[in-house]
Order: C-alpha cells, then sequence, then structure tokens
C-alpha cells in the first residue's frame, strides 16, 4: 500500500441524486465499511451504478452528505473502478495495463513485472500481445479487473462484472474476485445475479427505485430476509 | 509514459515502410543545382512577363543562354501585361518584360519603372474556324473584318485580362468605333485567361480572336482553328523591356537587373531572340537600338 | 520541358525536369501536411477535449474551413507577402517556402477539423475509464492522441491529397517559375495553355499515380486501425 490513509468507511448520509426531474436516489442511508464483499442487489433501474459512481467520486450528489474516512472527498488515487461495459484502448492487452500503471505512477522499470504479474493473476499470461479489443467479453472482462489492480487499490467497486458472460467466464472472474478479496482489497459490487451475491458477498444491500430496502450481513438476508419486499425479491417477484 | 508495443511485421508493414521511403527519396533528392529554398540564391532575379512570352516558349530557350552568358537565374513570373505591371507596382519584380506600349510608358511615368526600351516585335493575327462564319478571311483589313464580325454577331472571344494582347484588341475595336461590351454575353465573350486558355476555347466554339504570333507558332492544340487576317500594320506588337524602380523599391536587384536588359539589347541577346524558331518559323523579331 | 513531339513519352523517360517538378510537389505539399498536422492536430485536440463559450461555434467554423478555397488563400497571401504587403520584408513570395505556407493554411483546418471529430469521438468513449483511472490532463491528450493513431494518419493522407491535387494558390504566390516554383498541378496548367494536351495528360498521369499511392497508404493504415479496434 502506498497511501497510508484509508477511505473506508464510505458514509452515505441522505444522500440525494437527481438528473432534471427524475430521481435516481432518494435519501440513501448507508455505511461502506472494511471487510468482505459488499454486494449491491435490486432490479434493473434501482440505482446500482450511480450509488456505486457516487461512492467512488465519479459523480457528486444532488442533496446530502458523503464522505470517506470522515473527509469531504473520495481519494480516487486509493479506489479502482470496473464498469459494465469496460473500454479498452486500442492498444495490445500489456500495453492497457501498462497505461493504468502509468497512471498509477508506478516506476518505469517496474511496469515490465507487474504487467507479467496482473495478467498472470487474471489468468491471462500469455496474451499481453494480442489486441485488447480483439480479445472475448470474458477475457476483457478480467482485463478490465487487472487494469484497475494496476492502482493497488483499497477498494475496487465492480459494475455488473458477470453480466453477459458464459458461465465458465463468470466463474473465472469470480476466482479472480475471491484472490482480490483474499488480499485484503475491499471489493463493492453492483450485480444482477442473486447466486453471485450469494456466493461472493459478506454484506448485502438491496435497493430499489433509489431507496434502500434492506440491508445486512449475506448470511441472514438470503436465509432470513427481514422485509416483505426484500423476501419478494429473492423469492423471483418483480417488484414495482 | 506511453508503452510501446512490439510490432509483428506483416505484409502491409512493408508496404507502408517502402511506400513511405520511396515519397521520402523523392522529396530529400537534391535538386541538380537547385537547392535555393528560400530567395534562390544570390544570383537572381524576378522578371515579370507575359503569357505569350511564355507559352511560346521563348524563355525555355533564351534563359539557359542568359544563365550560361550572365550567371544570372531568371525567374520569369509569367501573367497577364496589366497584371505584371501591376505585380512590379507592389515592388515584387525586378524587371518588366511586356508588350503594351502605352501602359508601359505611364507605368515609367509614375515613377516605378527606370525607363523602358524597345526588344522585339511580332504581330498579331486575327484568328477564326475554318469555316469562316464572318467571311473575314484573308482579309488585310483587321478593322473592317472586326466589324463585320460585330455586324453578322460571330462569336468572338477576348482576353478580358488587361494584357498586352488584350489591350490591342481594345484599341482595334476603338479603331472601328465600336464598343464591344454592347455585345456582352451575346457574341462577345470576355474570358478573363491568357492566350492559351482562349485558343483551347476557341477552337470548340468555333469562334475567333485575336492571337499573338508567338502564341499562335507555337500552339499544339489548334484544331480547325487559321489564320483570318494578317499584315495590317495595326496589327504591330512591340514587346518593351524596365527595369523596376530603385528609388522606388530598395530591395530591388538593380545590378542584376540592368545586367539581364543589358544583355537582351545586346548584339548577342537579339541575335538569340531572332534564332528562336519553332519549325523553321522566327516567333520574334529584334529591335532594341543599343545605346539608346 | 523541350518541345518533343512524343511528350507522353517524355513522361515515361524519367526527364530531369519532369523529376524535378514531382520532386517540388511532393517536397512542397509533404512539408505543407507537416506544418499543418503540427498545428492543426493540437489545435483540434484542443476543441475537442476543452469546454469554452462558442465552441459549437468554433467547429462549424473549422469544418467550413476545409472548404477554403485555394485561390482566395493564394490571394490572400500573395497581398500579404508582396513587397508592399505587411510580410514583404521576408521576400519570400514566389519561392517553395510560400506555397508551403499556401498549402499548409489550406491543410491545417481540413486535419484540425479531422483531428477534433476523431479525438473527440475518443474521449466520448474512454472520458470514463480516463477518471477512474485518473489520467491527468496531458496523459489523456498523448492517450487519444496515440489511440487515434491511424484516424490521424489517414487526416493527414486526406490533407495530403488536397495539397498535392490544388492549383490555385501555388500558382499565386509561386508564380510557376519553370525549374523553381513549378509543381506538377501548375506544369499541367501551362501545358494545356500551350495546347501541349498530350503533355498535360501525361502529368496528370503521374499526379493520379501519387495520389492512388496516398490513398492506398490511407488503406493500410485503416487496416491497421480495424486491427486494434474491435
Amino acid at each position: 500500500m502506498r497511501a497510508t490513509i484509508s477511505t473506508l468507511p464510505i458514509k452515505f448520509d441522505r444522500v440525494v441524486l437527481a438528473v432534471g426531474d427524475i430521481v435516481i436516489l432518494d435519501e440513501v442511508s448507508l455505511a461502506i465499511t472494511a471487510g468482505m464483499p459488499t454486494a449491491l442487489i435490486g432490479p434493473n433501474g434501482a440505482g446500482k451504478t450511480s450509488l456505486l459512481r457516487l461512492a467512488m467520486g465519479l459523480m457528486a450528489p444532488s442533496a446530502g452528505r458523503l464522505t470517506w474516512n470522515g473527509m469531504p472527498e473520495a481519494l480516487c488515487a486509493r479506489n479502482a473502478f470496473v464498469f459494465q461495459h469496460p473500454v479498452m484502448l486500442r492498444r495490445t492487452a500489456a500495453a492497457n495495463l501498462a497505461f493504468a500503471l502509468a497512471a498509477a505512477r508506478v516506476e518505469r522499470s517496474r511496469r515490465r513485472r507487474r504487467v507479467d504479474e496482473l495478467l498472470a493473476l487474471v489468468g491471462l499470461d500469455g496474451m499481453g500481445s494480442r489486441p485488447a479489443r480483439r480479445l472475448s467479453g470474458g477475457e476483457q472482462q478480467r482485463l478490465a479487473l487487472a487494469r484497475a489492480l494496476a492502482k493497488d487499490p483499497e477498494i475496487l467497486f465492480l459494475d455488473e462484472p458477470t453480466r453477459s458472460l458464459d458461465p465458465a467466464a463468470a466463474k473465472a472472474t469470480e476466482d479472480v474476485i475471491r484472490t482480490v478479496v483474499a488480499r485484503g482489497i475491499k471489493v463493492v459490487m453492483a450485480t444482477h445475479d442473486l447466486n453471485c451475491a450469494k456466493r461472493l458477498a459478506g454484506d448485502v444491500v438491496l435497493l430499489h427505485r433509489g431507496r434502500i430496502i434492506e440491508t445486512g450481513p449475506a448470511a441472514t438476508f438470503f436465509t432470513a430476509p427481514r422485509t416483505a419486499s426484500a423476501a419478494a425479491f429473492l423469492a423471483g417477484d418483480l417488484l414495482l | 509514459m506511453l508503452a510501446f508495443q512490439a510490432f509483428k511485421f506483416r505484409l502491409s508493414h512493408v508496404l507502408l515502410f517502402l511506400l513511405v521511403a520511396v515519397i521520402a527519396r523523392i522529396a530529400a533528392m537534391p535538386a541538380q543545382g537547385q537547392e535555393k529554398i528560400d530567395s534562390g540564391g544570390d544570383k537572381s532575379i524576378v522578371v515579370a512577363s507575359t503569357t505569350s512570352t511564355e507559352d511560346s516558349g521563348l524563355f525555355g530557350y533564351l534563359l539557359p543562354i542568359v544563365k550560361a552568358r550572365t550567371g544570372i537565374d531568371v525567374k520569369v513570373v509569367a501573367v497577364g501585361t496589366g497584371q505584371a505591371l501591376d505585380l512590379a507596382r507592389r515592388g515584387d519584380a525586378d524587371v518588366v518584360f511586356v508588350h503594351a506600349k502605352p501602359q508601359e510608358e505611364q507605368f515609367v511615368a509614375e515613377g516605378f519603372g527606370v525607363k523602358r526600351f524597345d526588344v522585339m516585335y511580332n504581330d498579331f493575327i486575327l484568328v477564326g474556324p475554318d469555316s469562316d462564319p464572318a467571311g473575314v478571311k484573308g482579309s488585310t483589313d483587321v478593322v473592317a473584318a472586326l466589324t463585320t464580325i460585330k455586324d453578322k454577331r460571330a462569336l468572338f472571344i477576348s482576353r478580358g485580362d488587361r494584357s498586352g494582347t488584350h489591350q490591342a484588341e481594345l484599341a482595334l475595336w476603338k479603331l472601328a468605333g465600336i464598343d464591344p461590351h454592347a455585345g456582352r454575353g451575346d457574341w462577345y465573350r470576355e474570358i478573363g485567361q491568357g492566350m492559351g486558355a482562349a485558343l483551347n476555347m476557341a477552337a470548340p466554339s468555333g469562334a475567333y480572336l485575336l492571337c499573338d504570333r508567338g502564341t499562335w507558332i507555337s500552339f499544339k492544340n489548334r484544331r480547325d482553328l487559321v489564320v483570318e487576317v494578317e499584315g495590317d500594320k495595326r496589327l504591330f506588337n512591340q514587346y518593351g523591356i524596365i527595369l523596376a524602380n530603385p528609388a522606388r523599391f530598395p530591395h530591388v536587384k538593380k545590378q542584376l537587373g540592368q545586367t539581364f536588359i543589358d544583355w537582351m539589347l545586346s548584339a548577342e541577346g537579339q541575335m538569340t531572340i531572332a534564332n528562336y524558331r519553332i519549325d523553321g518559323q522566327q516567333l520574334f523579331f529584334p529591335n532594341a537600338f543599343s545605346g539608346q | 520541358m523541350s518541345q518533343d513531339p512524343s511528350a507522353l513519352a517524355l513522361v515515361l523517360s524519367a526527364d530531369p525536369s519532369l523529376i524535378a517538378i514531382v520532386r517540388l510537389s511532393l517536397f512542397v505539399s509533404l512539408s505543407a501536411v507537416l506544418v499543418a498536422a503540427l498545428f492543426g492536430i493540437p489545435l483540434g485536440a484542443l476543441v475537442a477535449l476543452s469546454k469554452f463559450p462558442g465552441r459549437q461555434l468554433a467547429i462549424v467554423v473549422l469544418n467550413a474551413l476545409m472548404g477554403l478555397p485555394p485561390v482566395i488563400v493564394g490571394l490572400a497571401l500573395y497581398l500579404l507577402l508582396s513587397r508592399s504587403g505587411l510580410l514583404g520584408g521576408l521576400g519570400i513570395l514566389f519561392t517553395p517556402r510560400a506555397m508551403i505556407i499556401a498549402q499548409a493554411v489550406l491543410v491545417t483546418p481540413i486535419i484540425a477539423a479531422l483531428s477534433r471529430q476523431t479525438i473527440e469521438d475518443l474521449w466520448l468513449e474512454y472520458r470514463d475509464e480516463f477518471a477512474a483511472m485518473q489520467v491527468g490532463p496531458l496523459g489523456r491528450v498523448n492517450a487519444l492522441i496515440w489511440d487515434a493513431r491511424f484516424s490521424l494518419v489517414t487526416a493527414l493522407l486526406a490533407g495530403f491529397g488536397r495539397a498535392a491535387a490544388e492549383v490555385g494558390a501555388v500558382m499565386i504566390v509561386g508564380g510557376n517559375i519553370d525549374g523553381f516554383t513549378r509543381t506538377m498541378t501548375t506544369a499541367i496548367a501551362l501545358e494545356t495553355s500551350k495546347g501541349d494536351l498530350p503533355l498535360a495528360m501525361g502529368l496528370g498521369l503521374v499526379l493520379i499515380a501519387v495520389v492512388l499511392a496516398i490513398n492506398a497508404l490511407a488503406w493500410i493504415a485503416r487496416r491497421q486501425a480495424e486491427r486494434f479496434a474491435e
């Protein structure tokens, strides 16, 4: 770890996000703390992506307070984000990683080795010289993970990491996430895949229409949800 | 900052490299004795001249000889006479070599030139389609021919560019007492371009026009154009040469310019002009008087 | 050019004055494109990446300037470089240098407008990732220009094509001086006015060959882009 200041916990205090007339997040209060992964679940349009972006500091809330370890500004250098549709630069896979390393101010002499390490970490060894955009969907997802990890982040935000991946690719991605968690990196992921959340999450946050329906440890949430809406959602009903 | 990945070389890379190399090679080729990219080395002058002298090929023949005899690189900018004089009025030429005596004398009178000298002459001819719709072929009276052309509203193309040829043409209309502009858009077509362009246009349109002998002899695209009227004394075409006034334009290369003019007026220069022929025909007749 | 009746043979025989003309054309147009790229690409990147009042207007103007008539550029530059003009003291009228400047003026808007488009499109695509990776402004510009390299090369080639094919600007500021400022296009104009149409056509064929070679390069550049794009 290069910087010593932690940005956790991230505290949302009655945060509102509105774009024009549309309210995306409606008085969300939440604390993201260090430890096991936090899964944001909920139907499409619930506001999961927006919540992640706010937590990363990519957007500012329209109202309410957002603090990172008590600080009003996110230290983006400590955190990394993998978007739902990650965009690769028009270069080789290795060059993409090198670019991320450069942006993270890693010394040139160390970059080569780090690129190889990161590629190995996500199971893409030997693919460094392939054009990044020619990789399969699953491979690009893992490359995006590797690119995010180049920063040596404290928190890793993942937006739908296994959506549109076939089971094999999804498994490979989940394995990487487990490795990342084992290294002590805090993972916050938005996912539509309840089973993935079951497999990986330590805490769960259920979001619906911009509001938090329920939060809690994964163990109890999936077996005994407290709210009726959560129970309905888990049962497979469409929340309206 | 940027990671350069190793390129795998492919055929397209090789082709790319070859094309770039060829282009770069051609562009970088040392010019045979023409390394001048700036104002052209020390011994060069800019001569503003006419399209008729350029198009006739006179300079192509004359200038290498000038270079050999005097060491001067003569850079000819060939535009219409009016334009050439304007160019010189702006100070962009060292010497002017055109064929419109009244305008040249005015140029000197206004203080832009030092002195005007006769250099050579030839004549103008009235050229037109072989079918001769106006029925003027063989005449030696150009003014009468022009009157007939106007009366019959036969198509006539004018340079319209204040060139020497254009000035001569207007002077002839004036002698005939005709204002050709009344027929503008109808039978009288002003194109605002050089002699060659005018000839290129006259052939397919079946039009008459006034042409200088030099351009006519060397012109290669006559098609069915023939000489209709020649030999009228009023078709005399005199060329004059003038040094730009260094008092007015301090940057003018007066020594080199004067050397060039002196050579053109010298016996050797005059003989060289006379020696320029195409298919045995002489295009220009020297008539400078040395020591004038 | 000699008055050889088989003028076409002259073109095919690599006559030294023909080589000199082709050489000058390439030299002038290539230099102009280089200068235009030096100004145009940063300008395009600047407009693509910065927000400023009147930005949309700037984009419209830049696109419109692509269609700047060469003869107007020639005339404006002539008045500027003439001895009685503002920059007359430079004494570069009727020299290749003036021709390079004229063509650079013509080509810069093309390169600037095309780079702006490419870089802006790329920026919209990469924006989120740059924010997440915290790439600084210089890093962003470098990354965008590098990733856009093939499209930028295509823009340069488009600029070269325009420069190589134009006659209005170089005729006026160059003066079409034999052996000094005579390019392929001005030579074609001259031979046409001398009525030597076969020679003019022959030169035209050489010019077309050059343009074809340029388009081949553009095609190769696009192929390379495809390799990395999708």
